[in-house]
């Protein structure tokens, strides 16, 4: 089945079985093996990128299911010479230890900082009409679909602060 | 100096980019196969019949390996002999590979291991402590039995005695990379297999070993793995070995990756106990006497069994001075997973079986927990001689033939540690010492005891005294929600207790232009250890880090390697390396020395320059000019470590180069209508010696805490009747998230040199701060405690149904 996705602003047409997952689309027929697979159940969050803007599992939806559609995985966000200011605040904060969830914790943070930009609420926003505000009780709710086993927790939410604050 | 800096991890840039690749990310070649196991619907009995053709004609299938198409046994034990990569015709647990699909995708080779039909004549499972001691089903001839004291009469003259039992859930490792082999066949049949692996030199041996090929025709490389804690000690072996057969066999490149629901229902656990104790102690609440019997639940082939429950017994009184122990440890074996390594090594559940006694007692004589425990400590360092670094070898292993034991394993076989306790027997029995004894109930004398200090200072900086009225203030206005607040030490032994793995190597090339290529025998999973290596050789050399380039894990760099295990990595590691680094750095000075007529001991290495009275220049000239004298500069290193003399058999001896401690603060709220229940703050001081890099120590620490916590907490390992593993998906198994990590957490670490000569005076920090967490669940102990006059027995993991079981026995 022909899927056309725009991957990181480079158009690609795909000729894929219908059940392809988007991650095994990414890893298996694109090369792009930066977002990785925890669980293949949604679980995780280890798969996380971007579709139009917005966070996804990448391994609970069908590469076919995006046709058209703007993907924006890991490697979009920045390149080892030219990284983002949350991947930098991932560096210099020490958010990580193993590294294997932190591509989709960089994705989900990613997509999540903008989220509260535009006043999405969550579980633990106390006024759903008024701003949702960036902090540490916030960004754990929102990030807790993004495991990490080695916990790097503490460093992960600083890490998302610091880049915020730069970005504020 | 470079140590002691906290730089962040090594590869930083290509993780936060998805560029540092881990097995499942290398490229593979066109033609590679893929492969699946065929796992057992059983946990006991025998395969009648196995029609295996279904299987062969589903697309994309190349090939379908019974146990019987396979080159020989193709063993994946660390220790027995006793795990053929496929069942022999015998099921011994749910879940067993029974055969083996290679397919030229990794769906193709799952979709057709579904499709076998398998016959069986099933026998009933021993799933349960209680099932496997009642057919006395076990590892080893009986109990293994370490005693301390007479147990007996300081028991019966003991003027109070309590007793209890106290279960304790096993764990899954749950790395966020999944088990994964790649095999790579090369010319004249040798083998190259890429394996997420903490033991490199194990994968090289026992794919060797199944192919009938001599050690130097397999090579392993590892550049990283997503996380280990143990999980990939010995539980790669099946995946690195199938894969090889298949390489072996087709000449074409295979790779194998466990789906997470396979990995979990495969492959090992942390092992679960049952500690039962029985205490005499005096109106004070000092101990006289502790009885301890551990049953622990190996699963059905011996893995790592042995020395896990070794190591359970050695960590039995935790940091507690005890006239009289006796510490009875029950294997057991059973129609489960092979329970492995996991972060602690048994470590953990001894520890919390002393933790619990502990707690039971301040309890039950209505005493603060903390002066009971202050009370029973080991007295301090200051109060002992220092710690002899070369106080003996190591033990040799004379007289013990190699063949057929696999000697870089931690599974140590019956035979060969009968064998040492022969020759160990008696020698080392621990001396008398009346009044001023120190010793564990292994006869090792304490003399680096640091928690006197560290729980003065950690009281403090929690506002412990402050917070326990706070506390019992909220509960006696509160009727639903209670709270609980808790100490716990660590005392935690750093060293394999099989001697002689306490042993590292290094390899280390300085090129012309002065950039440094560093390997050695440790692996990268997360830790930080090749950063801390590194940052070791930098500091040799006087450079700066970046010019030190570390490079993947190989067995055909340094060969006979131990696992990179009992939090001992760095210790052993960054101890080769600066050895590899000196010896250049001497060959360096003597050729530098005599060319400009200085003495080598004025020729100094520092902030990228080497300098001499005269005469100066960068490192990367310096480099040059040696190398135009024809000079080599490359050097392997190796230690070993010093002192070391244990007998396992015997319970005697002196297993561990130091100890490393940690205490912690925690305090918890629980619902008692759902037993629901949160950390609101928990507060750390560990020691970590004189820090090689305190970002990532405290980021061991912080983690440690956590998986802990977890593991004491919300993380339940649930099969049912059958065998079967119902968590076997991050779905129905809760490891922590990011909003599980305690509201308010301080940590610190207890910063003064090891006493012990370890590398730049730093200590082992990879395990010891997981058993901070028992502090989570000693608070959550007392907040049920706080229901009701009874003790709350409260059973490990602290579920939020067992919570409410616990309020509910504390209100009787």
């Amino acid at each position: 089945m022909q899927t056309h996705l725009t991957i990181n602003g480079t158009q690609r047409r795909l000729d894929l079985d219908p059940r392809t997952t988007l991650l095994d689309a990414l890893r298996h027929h694109l090369g792009l093996t930066g977002s990785k697979k925890g669980c293949d159940h949604g679980q995780c969050g280890a798969c996380t990128v971007m579709v139009n803007g917005r966070r996804i599992n990448a391994c609970l939806t069908l590469a076919c299911m995006h046709d058209g559609d703007e993907v924006t995985t890991i490697e979009g966000i920045g390149q080892p010479d030219d990284l983002s200011p949350l991947q930098q605040a991932f560096v210099s904060e020490d958010g990580f230890q193993c590294g294997y969830c932190t591509p989709g914790q960089i994705c989900s943070a990613t997509a999540m900082l903008q989220e509260i930009s535009d006043g999405w609420p969550s579980h633990v926003t106390s006024d759903l009409a008024g701003e949702a505000e960036l902090t540490s009780d916030e960004i754990s709710e929102r990030m807790s679909g993004n495991l990490c086993r080695c916990s790097a927790y503490p460093n992960i939410v600083q890490a998302i602060h610091k880049a915020a604050g730069k970005n504020a | 100096m470079t140590v002691s800096k906290p730089l962040p991890h090594d590869a930083a840039p290509l993780h936060v980019t998805g560029a540092a690749r881990y097995v499942d990310d290398i490229p593979t070649p066109a033609n590679c196969l893929h492969l699946a196991f065929g796992l057992s619907e059983i946990a006991a009995g025998r395969i009648t019949s196995l029609d295996l053709d279904p299987v062969r004609a589903a697309p994309g299938v190349v090939a379908v390996y019974a146990a019987s198409d396979l080159p020989g046994p193709c063993d994946c034990s660390p220790s027995n002999h006793d795990e053929p990569l496929l069942s022999d015709g015998s099921i011994h647990y749910l879940g067993q590979p029974v055969f083996l699909v290679a397919a030229t995708s990794h769906l193709a080779a799952r979709q057709a291991a579904r499709l076998a039909k398998i016959s069986y004549d099933a026998a009933p499972a021993i799933l349960t402590i209680e099932a496997a001691l009642a057919a006395d089903s076990r590892f080893e001839e009986g109990p293994r039995v370490w005693t301390k004291g007479d147990v007996a009469a300081e028991m019966a003259t003991a003027p109070h005695r309590l007793s209890g039992s106290i279960e304790i859930g096993g764990q899954e490792h749950f790395y966020l990379e999944g088990q994964a082999s790649l095999a790579l066949p090369q010319e004249n049949g040798d083998i190259v297999v890429h394996s997420s692996t903490q033991h490199p030199t194990e994968i090289q041996h026992k794919v060797a070993e199944a192919l009938n090929l001599p050690m130097h025709a397999v090579r392993c490389e590892i550049r990283r793995m997503g996380g280990g804690f143990g999980g990939k000690e010995s539980q790669g072996n099946a995946l690195a070995i199938a894969t090889s057969v298949v390489a072996h066999a087709t000449g074409r490149p295979a790779k194998m990756r466990y789906d997470r629901d396979d990995d979990m229902t495969i492959t090992g656990k942390r092992h679960d106990f049952r500690i039962d104790y029985e205490v005499g102690h005096d109106a004070d609440g000092r101990l006289l006497a502790v009885d301890f019997t551990q049953f622990t639940r190996c699963g059905w082939a011996m893995d790592l069994s042995l020395p896990v429950a070794d190591r359970a017994m050695l960590h039995a009184e935790n940091a507690y001075l005890i006239p009289a122990v006796r510490i009875t440890s029950h294997r057991l074996r059973t129609n489960t997973q092979s329970a492995t390594a996991y972060r602690g090594f048994g470590g953990p559940q001894g520890m919390l079986g002393m933790e619990r006694v502990m707690d039971h007692l301040a309890r039950s004589l209505g005493r603060d927990p903390v002066e009971i425990r202050r009370l029973n400590y080991y007295r301090p360092a200051e109060a002992v001689a220092p710690v002899a670094s070369n106080a003996s070898s190591t033990t040799s292993l004379d007289g013990v033939d190699p063949s057929d034991q696999d000697l870089t394993s931690r599974g140590a076989t019956p035979e060969r540690t009968a064998g040492s306790a022969r020759r160990f027997g008696g020698a080392h029995s621990p001396k008398s010492r009346m009044g001023a004894e120190n010793t564990t109930p292994y006869g090792m004398e304490v003399t680096d005891f640091l928690l006197h200090e560290m729980t003065d200072a950690l009281l403090v900086s929690s506002d412990y005294a402050h917070r326990v009225n706070k506390v019992a203030e909220w509960n006696a206005a509160n009727s639903i929600l209670k709270r609980g607040i808790a100490f716990s030490p660590v005392k935690f032994g750093i060293s394999f207790t099989l001697t002689h793995l306490n042993q590292a190597g290094a390899l280390v090339h300085v090129y012309q232009d002065g950039s440094v290529h560093l390997n050695h025998g440790g692996t990268e999973m997360g830790q930080g250890l090749f950063q801390k290596v590194a940052q070791v050789a930098a500091s040799r050399f006087g450079i700066d880090p970046a010019q030190v380039r570390i490079t993947a894990t190989d067995t055909g760099k340094v060969p006979n390697t131990s696992a990179t295990a009992a939090s001992s990595g760095s210790d052993l590691n960054g101890m080769a390396a600066q050895a590899a680094c000196d010896t250049i750095r001497g060959r360096m000075a003597d050729c530098l020395a005599g060319l400009y007529q200085a003495r080598p001991d004025q020729v100094l290495f520092e902030a990228g320059m080497v300098r001499m009275p005269g005469h100066e220049m960068t490192f990367a000239e310096a480099a040059a000019t040696v190398y135009a004298q024809r000079v080599s500069l490359s050097a392997t290193g190796f230690y070993k470590t010093p002192g070391l003399d244990w007998d396992r058999i015997a319970g005697r001896g002196r297993p561990f180069f130091y100890f490393a401690y940690g205490a912690a603060v925690t305090e918890v709220v629980i619902d008692t209508l759902t037993g629901e229940n949160r950390i609101l703050r928990a507060d750390l001081l560990h020691d970590a010696g004189s820090s090689l890099n305190p970002a990532l120590d405290i980021g061991q620490i912080e983690g440690g805490y956590v998986q802990g916590a977890g593991w004491l907490t919300t993380e339940e390992l649930v099969w049912d009747g059958k065998g079967r593993l119902r968590t076997h998906a991050p779905s129905t198994y809760k490891i922590p998230a990011c909003s599980d990590r305690p509201d308010v957490f301080n940590v610190a670490l207890w910063d003064a040199p090891n006493r012990a000569e370890t590398v730049y005076r730093s200590k082992a920090v990879g395990e010891p701060p997981f058993m901070l967490g028992i502090s989570a669940f000693l608070a959550l102990s007392h907040a049920a405690s706080a229901c009701g006059p009874h003790y709350p027995d409260l059973v490990a993991p602290a579920t939020a149904e067992n919570i409410l079981a616990a309020v509910n026995r504390a209100r009787g």
